[in-house]
């Protein structure tokens, strides 16, 4: 539509800014906040300029993090942060797509009651299943390992659901096609199906990247061990922990970071992500 | 190269629903044979259980001198172009083409040979580097061709491959596919539900009709001699006049009763048996009133009110094709005329009577 109303325009433009200064404001005082001297902060005002400390805090914060009250450096409960990101991630992927496949294009007996059950599973959150959960991981000895971390996340409904609609939009044909070709079921999955879910995964990929990536209450629960720390978790640690006043430079260098691999992963796959929700090639 | 044969072929759905049922056809090797029919036939079908994506139910397939029924499409022989033509959107035109081949661990030299012959054949050498996006529906038809004939299959199938394409492409590829099949000398199953490709393509004719088969034999054959009803009615445009006999009685044409075998019920006539001038030879004369006159360029065609009461008052409306534009007025008495040979008879049961 093209439409000329000036004052229109001035107010939705009045009423975005609003809404974008709202949002980045927090995010724009984390980032000054984490490049001030320790000092800055005991006298109880929020400076609103950056100030000179800012290489020196994310040093210390990657190199140390706040060792006196127990947790790790930065730097290990970032990596730890991206394996367990990862591992859900690709973990999430893999098993999604083989199962949407096998719903698909199988025909095997209670069909449809698998895919209920899959379905049903959207309804149960990690949170909800916490506590039994817990219970068969440590039962499994799985508590403070990167396994126990990353498999009981693993299961996805969504990401079946997902690649389930994907695939009944595929036309039949190309699977018949490739049976007179001579692709079998599995050669038909791994040359067209996959090929042609691509920006889907990408898209997938990103969600689930940062679904992962932002854990928070689980990894809270089964790492009692420093070394197995994520850096979601770490940042309340680093607030509550010890006896002294919370370091608030390091804190803020700290959310700094953990903000950042979700905003790169979504940098480097965002022309796949955007056209993988909006597209479908045909 | 190689025959299929086909004996008392049935498909019965897990619900019990029957699509074929007792399905005998031969198909001589490198014979070209077009299956027709209205929507819901079961030609569609008929075609599937041969590649081998429908199971066979009932009856024995064979291909070649083996019997096909358990086999994996793949291992049939057998190659299909789809309605819609199935190509594999992320592979280029040459993958495409290859894909079957690599499938079946052909040498790579052997793969590029073929590759190339089969693009040089159908013209579309300068696209193999494209992905079927970048090319037009024709374009995409050819590739869908191409991925039949590069594997050198027994059996070529297609199922309505022209359905997709504009009028004037649809012509020109027909031609093209004929051609095609005369160099190759492949045996060809060739389903469609177009009248004039039914009639123009195939070496022989299969009319199907609620899962059977209502008549094989040479388009013209066919064409010229129907052997139901149902036949009458399908092949031919527009549709065969059907009169009745008693409605005819009425109107006093004893003398051609006369002509025609005693158990028949009904009469076809084809439109271009309608003749406005009285032919030379034994005829029948039809009075009537010319109700929608409708030029079509070379030819036209006259919708006729025919005089006399068709069994209980409604009026017997007959189409007339004629060439050129004669100048007729709407709504003027019009006096067909229809040869004796030209009258079609089908007893009660819909068969044709002699």
């Amino acid at each position: 539509m093209v439409e000329n109303r000036p004052l229109g325009n001035l107010l939705s433009h009045v009423v975005l800014i609003l809404g974008v200064a709202i949002v980045v404001f927090p995010i724009y005082v984390a980032i000054v906040a984490s490049t001030h001297p320790p000092g800055t902060f005991v006298r109880g005002v929020m400076p609103l300029l950056p100030g000179p400390n800012g290489l020196e805090n994310y040093v210390t914060a990657l190199t140390e993090g706040r060792s006196r009250a127990g947790t790790p450096p930065i730097s290990l409960m970032l990596a730890n942060s991206l394996i367990m990101a990862l591992a859900i991630t690709i973990g999430k992927l893999a098993i999604s797509i083989i199962s949407a496949f096998a719903i698909v294009y199988f025909r095997f007996p209670f069909r449809l009651f698998f895919f209920w059950i899959i379905f049903l599973t959207l309804m149960l959150p990690v949170e909800v299943r916490i506590v039994p959960t817990f219970q068969v991981v440590a039962d499994l000895g799985m508590l403070n390992s990167f396994a126990g971390l990353s498999i009981p996340l693993i299961a996805s409904a969504t990401a079946t659901f997902l690649f389930r609609q994907f695939f009944m939009t595929v036309p039949e044909e190309l699977m018949e096609a490739a049976r007179v070709d001579g692709a079998g079921p599995m050669k038909f999955f791994k040359d067209i199906l996959l090929p042609l879910s691509i920006t889907n995964i990408a898209a997938l990929f990103v969600i689930m990247f940062i679904y992962g990536w932002n854990q928070y209450l689980w990894p809270l629960l089964i790492t009692t061990d420093s070394q197995y720390f994520t850096i979601v978790m770490g940042i309340q640690r680093m607030v509550t922990g010890g006896d002294s006043e919370p370091l608030w430079h390091l804190v803020m260098a700290t959310v700094v970071m953990a903000a950042l691999p979700p905003v790169l992963v979504i940098l480097f796959m965002q022309r796949l992500f955007v056209k993988g929700l909006t597209e479908t090639e045909k | 190269m190689a025959g299929v044969v086909m004996e008392g072929l049935g498909k019965t759905y897990a619900g019990g629903v029957k699509a074929l049922t007792g399905v005998d056809l031969e198909i001589a090797d490198g014979e070209f044979v077009v299956l027709v029919g209205p929507s819901g036939c079961g030609k569609s079908t008929l075609l599937r259980m041969v590649a081998g994506l429908e199971t066979i139910t009932d009856g024995v397939l064979r291909i070649g001198d083996r019997v096909a029924n358990g086999l994996e499409p793949a291992e049939r022989d057998i190659a299909m172009v789809f309605q819609n033509y199935a190509l594999y959107p992320h592979m280029t035109v040459y993958d495409n083409l290859a894909y079957g081949l690599r499938n079946r661990r052909t040498p790579k030299d052997e793969i590029d040979r073929r590759v190339r012959e089969a693009a040089r054949i159908l013209e579309i050498e300068r696209f193999l580097d494209r992905k079927p996006r970048a090319l037009s529906g024709g374009q995409r038809q050819r590739v869908a061709m191409g991925r039949a004939i590069v594997r050198d299959p027994k059996v070529f199938l297609f199922d309505e491959p022209l359905s997709n394409l504009d009028a004037k492409l649809r012509v020109q590829m027909r031609v093209e596919i004929k051609q095609l099949q005369h160099r190759l000398k492949t045996t060809t199953l060739y389903v469609t539900h177009d009248q004039l490709e039914a009639l123009t393509l195939g070496d022989r004719l299969v009319v199907m009709n609620g899962g059977r088969i209502e008549q094989v034999g040479t388009p013209i054959e066919v064409y010229d001699r129907p052997a139901t009803t149902f036949v009458a009615g399908f092949i031919g445009s527009p549709a065969m006049n059907m009169l009745r006999r008693d409605w005819l009685a009425q109107t006093g044409a004893a003398e051609a009763l006369g002509a025609i075998p005693a158990q028949t019920d009904l009469i076809g006539v084809r439109p271009d048996d309608l003749l406005l001038t009285p032919p030379p030879g034994p005829h029948l004369t039809l009075k009537g009133r010319l109700a929608l006159f409708e030029p079509a360029g070379a030819e036209s065609f006259l919708h006729i009110d025919l005089d006399g009461d068709h069994l209980g008052g409604a009026g017997v409306t007959a189409t007339a094709r004629v060439s050129g534009r004669p100048a007729l007025a709407e709504a003027g008495a019009l006096d067909v005329h229809v040869p004796y040979a030209a009258l079609h008879p089908f007893d009660s049961a819909g068969r044709r009577a002699a």
